[in-house]
């Protein structure tokens, strides 16, 4: 398989008043082509400072101080503002959460689909509007020929993530990044759209960075899923080993959290505790003070990524057979 | 639109009624008609002759209801002092300030869009701070100070220009006197429209900076950024659009209060405008002249505010298109 | 038990102050403004109010350090040979007097208005087209008109001895509805929230929701825009007089003296003009200033439009 992304020891900080604030911690990760990766964890978790890392567009004071971004044999973390704007939504497309607030309320849905198209590639307004039609029909609007001189706020939410999702593919990317898709919206639409963006992920043979918390929805969309905890990624593997076996105690008490885990109980699962404060971190393992399994050296070193026999990457002193001295 | 028009007219001519019954209220109780018409020197029968005559001696929502009558004809009364019509006297004043608003409305307009807007996307550069606390200060000086000042560095002291009044005016139209045709009007301007636009210049640019900087933080722009759209774009089509609006009706009432502020500014400069004449109506106790300065200047606010508001529906198409929610 | 003294010594607010050297300058001299211009009577080096001690022949001297001028008299004397650094004194008491006395009744009328149209939907809308109507004349047009009106119907007799009470209830009323409609704004905005829902659930009466729940949660926009209004309000006093419907000559504010000084720039008397002048910006600008802070540090929503 040949690799569409790799990235390499990414550190993010952000330079607060209060102090400076790691928000992505040494994250190596890599995408092939055609392949979708979940990224789950709780809020907070640094989830989507990654996602906005691959593209460099963090918001301020967020850097990246450390690590690579290979991205078609380059460097895309080094990249200048003008040789990285080549790249966003051209190459790498995002869809943001909300799609209330993504679309421009004083601008049609034609002008916000056509400056895409204008700004990565060489082709007159006639043709940039065939490719706009093309992919509204493609995310299935109905008439959209319509639709390209009407307003954001003309539209329902879910129609409007489908109109975001559609900009995402004017340029045909290599890889979409989409944080948390679904969240804003209704959850009879929630289905839809991640049916849609699968859908399309395949015909058009997509990557796709699937940024949510919501461990269900990525095992059916995604291959892979990476489990991120206060800015590290403490399990990696393939969705169905994550899933049906679970090795990171945090991944599994994700997994006991979910609703139909519950099972007849009239209480929901919970993982006790909170994240710790980024700002306040722990010296050793960063789940150690919520977690059940702990050893003494979970308080005084960091466990690293570690590959175990079933291939799922693990970082944790007491799964991962590697990390035994 | 259509009713959201409908509306605003129906808002406008309520307000104006408002006025209007202020100003008849004012005038009712300390005016004195019969003195603006015949002076003092008549006997007191034949003066009760009159007052019957004029009706003056009719229930006050009676003599309203003549007044507002003689209103909507365009007779605001008569002037005591200048022993014409109110109306008249404020016609024939009425360039002079306009022409004032005009120049200084020009000043500011195309000086804080500029100054506000790089102030907002390079908020570290020395020029923004530069003009962020000359804002300051500007917003600190009173007007008449700032023309004062003016005229003591430019006219007392370096002999640039003139101290005072409007120089030579051509007559266009048969009535409009207009000093923008000539060299030496043009020259008595100056130094009024700067003073004018003194006060709300600084008050435009905080006003734009603020609005741009918080539009910049939104998701729409941070999704602008994603596209890979040029910064031009996303500055000027993304970000200053969306500014326009709360600027346009903030904005639109700021410029309707400089009719006041050209009290200020015409007493410093002896322009011979409605300030001028209105402050030396106050002085003659010319009622019914500073009554119909009320009416003629509520007008003109209402008139702005009214078009302000169509205007802000013209640009926001979630007004234009689908009628205020 | 901490002191509330020592709570505020801890708070972050006080913190936040002491890192802003613009907020502490602009502090500084506000406190020694204010102090210099209530101590006036103590440390003024003479009485502007005091005829007797006046001369004519003292008029228009030029201030100390320039040819002509004399050592008694630091910054000059006015046209009517009175000390200017003493008068200008006298004259920022009056200002900041009308200035803070003007506020409180804005607040009061305004805080008032906005609580009422916030809470009880019946007066809302007339109460705040009312509001709409005078704010869209200006609050300086409201306030010159009232002044103009005030004048024709009293005269000018006796003015002097009501002046400050006088423009302080002009622009007191000129100004309120900035309050009426920040406070609305809150109070719109607070009564959704919870706990106004908890109060009601619990049997409160409406008045002490309103009083005791509401009202204090629309202090921080309350506070943030009173500090702009008093250099609003000291804004319109000195405009009213330059208009010469302030403060008489005989008992001048900085305003006034700035008029009185007008005339004489073009005879080359600079300073009776210049130096109000410049006290009156500085007062403002450090009013602004702390006012900007202020704002940064409590941030509230302020209600826009």
């Amino acid at each position: 398989m040949e690799t569409l992304i790799d990235i390499k020891n990414l550190r993010v900080d952000f330079a607060l008043r209060s102090g400076t604030v790691r928000a992505v911690r040494d994250v190596s990760l890599s995408i092939n082509k055609g392949e979708r990766l979940g990224i789950v964890g709780e809020s907070g978790a640094g989830k989507s400072v990654l996602g906005f890392s691959i593209i460099n567009l963090i918001s301020k004071p967020g850097k990246i101080t450390d690590g690579e971004i290979i991205f078609k044999g380059h460097d895309i973390s080094k990249y200048s503002y003008d040789q990285m704007r080549k790249i966003r939504g051209n190459r790498i497309s995002m869809i943001f959460q909300d799609p209330m607030m993504t679309l421009n309320p004083v601008l049609t849905i034609g002008t916000q689909m056509m400056e895409t198209v204008l700004a990565h590639m060489d082709v007159s307004k006639k043709e940039a509007e065939k490719i706009c039609l093309e992919k509204l029909t493609k995310v299935y609007i109905p008439s959209p020929e319509k639709r390209l001189s009407q307003y954001p706020h003309e539209f329902s939410g879910g129609m409007r993530q489908r109109i975001v999702i559609a900009i995402s593919l004017l340029t045909s990317p290599n890889l979409i990044i989409a944080d948390e898709p679904t969240t804003a919206l209704d959850v009879t639409i929630q289905a839809e759209i991640m049916d849609l963006l699968l859908e399309l992920c395949k015909t058009e043979n997509m990557g796709l960075i699937l940024i949510t918390h919501d461990l269900a929805v990525v095992s059916e969309v995604t291959q892979r899923i990476a489990v991120l905890y206060a800015g590290k990624v403490v399990e990696l593997g393939l969705s169905e080993q994550i899933i049906n076996n679970p090795q990171h105690p945090y991944t599994q008490g994700l997994i006991q959290a979910l609703p139909q885990m519950a099972g007849g109980k009239k209480r929901l699962n919970q993982i006790p505790g909170m994240m710790p404060s980024l700002l306040d971190m722990p010296k050793g393992c960063p789940f150690e003070p919520r977690c059940t399994i702990c050893i003494e050296r979970c308080k005084q070193e960091i466990p690293i990524l570690k590959e175990l026999e079933s291939g799922t990457q693990v970082a944790c002193f007491m799964r991962n057979g590697a990390n035994k001295r | 639109m259509f009713a959201f028009a409908v509306k605003r007219i129906l808002q406008a001519i309520m307000v104006m009624l408002i006025i209007s019954c202020i100003g008849f209220a004012i005038k009712h109780n300390f005016g004195d008609p019969v003195r603006d018409l015949v002076g003092q020197r008549v006997t007191p029968t034949e003066r009760a002759e009159i007052r019957e005559r004029l009706g003056l001696n009719d229930p006050f929502m009676v003599q309203y209801a003549r007044f507002l009558g003689d209103a909507v004809q365009g007779d605001l009364g008569q002037s005591y002092f200048f022993k014409k019509p109110a109306s008249e006297v404020i016609l024939k004043k009425a360039p002079a300030t306009l022409e004032l608003v005009l120049c200084s409305a020009f000043i500011i307009t195309f000086l804080s869009v500029p100054l506000g807007i790089y102030a907002a996307i390079k908020p570290q550069k020395w020029f923004s701070r530069f003009i962020m606390g000359s804002s300051i200060i500007g917003v600190s000086m009173p007007v008449f100070l700032t023309a004062i000042l003016l005229i003591y560095v430019f006219a007392v002291e370096l002999h640039w220009l003139p101290s005072y009044g409007r120089g030579k005016t051509v007559c266009i139209f048969g009535w409009w006197d207009s000093g923008l045709l000539t060299l030496d009007g043009l020259k008595h301007l100056i130094m009024p429209s700067i003073a004018l636009s003194s006060i709300m210049l600084p008050l435009f640019i905080r006003l734009i900076r603020s609005e741009m900087m918080e539009v910049l933080e939104s998701e729409y722009v941070k999704y602008a950024w994603a596209k890979g759209l040029k910064p031009r774009r996303v500055w000027w089509v993304h970000a200053f659009k969306n500014t326009l609006l709360p600027v346009i009706t903030v904005g639109g009432v700021q410029l309707g209060i400089m009719v006041a502020f050209t009290i200020l500014t015409e007493t410093v400069f002896q322009w011979q405008g409605m300030g001028s004449m209105f402050i030396e109506s106050v002085e003659r106790s010319d009622t019914s002249l500073m009554v119909a300065y009320l009416v003629f200047v509520g007008l003109i606010f209402v008139l702005v505010n009214t078009a302000v508001d169509i205007i802000y529906g013209l640009v926001n198409p979630t007004i234009r298109v689908a009628g205020r929610k | 038990m901490r002191t509330r003294w020592q709570r505020f010594k801890q708070s972050y607010m006080l913190y936040n102050f002491l890192r802003d050297p613009v907020a502490i300058t602009s502090f500084i001299i506000l406190a020694f403004l204010v102090f210099t211009s209530f101590a006036a009577p103590i440390i003024a080096p003479h009485d502007p109010y005091d005829s007797s001690t006046i001369d004519i022949m003292d008029a228009q001297m030029a201030p100390a350090w320039i040819d002509g001028g004399s050592s008694e008299f630091l910054l000059g004397t006015d046209a009517q040979g009175r000390d200017m650094l003493s008068t200008m004194l006298y004259g920022m008491r009056v200002s900041i007097l009308i200035g803070v006395g003007a506020v409180c009744l804005q607040a009061f009328i305004g805080i008032i208005v906005g609580l009422l149209s916030g809470y009880v939907r019946r007066l809302d809308n007339i109460l705040m087209r009312f509001a709409d109507v005078q704010l869209s004349f200006s609050t300086y047009m409201v306030a010159i008109f009232i002044g103009a009106i005030v004048q024709t119907m009293f005269g000018v007799a006796g003015y002097d001895r009501v002046a400050v009470p006088l423009l302080i209830v002009i622009i007191g009323l000129a100004e309120w509805p900035q309050y009426a409609r920040t406070v609305r704004a809150s109070v719109l905005a607070e009564r959704k929230k919870e706990y106004v829902e908890a109060a009601r659930v619990i049997g409160l009466s409406r008045i002490r929701i309103m009083l005791r729940h509401i009202l204090p949660n629309t202090l921080s926009p309350v506070l943030v825009i009173s500090t702009v209004q008093v250099a609003n309000a000291i804004m319109s006093e000195a405009a009213l007089s330059f208009l010469g419907l302030g403060m008489p000559i005989t008992k001048p504010s900085l305003g006034s003296l700035i008029t009185a000084g007008f005339e004489y720039i073009f005879s080359g008397s600079w300073w009776i003009t210049i130096f109000p002048g410049i006290l009156l910006v500085s007062l403002i600008l450090v009013i602004n200033l702390l006012g900007d802070w202020v704002r940064d540090f409590l941030n509230p929503k302020l209600y826009k439009g």
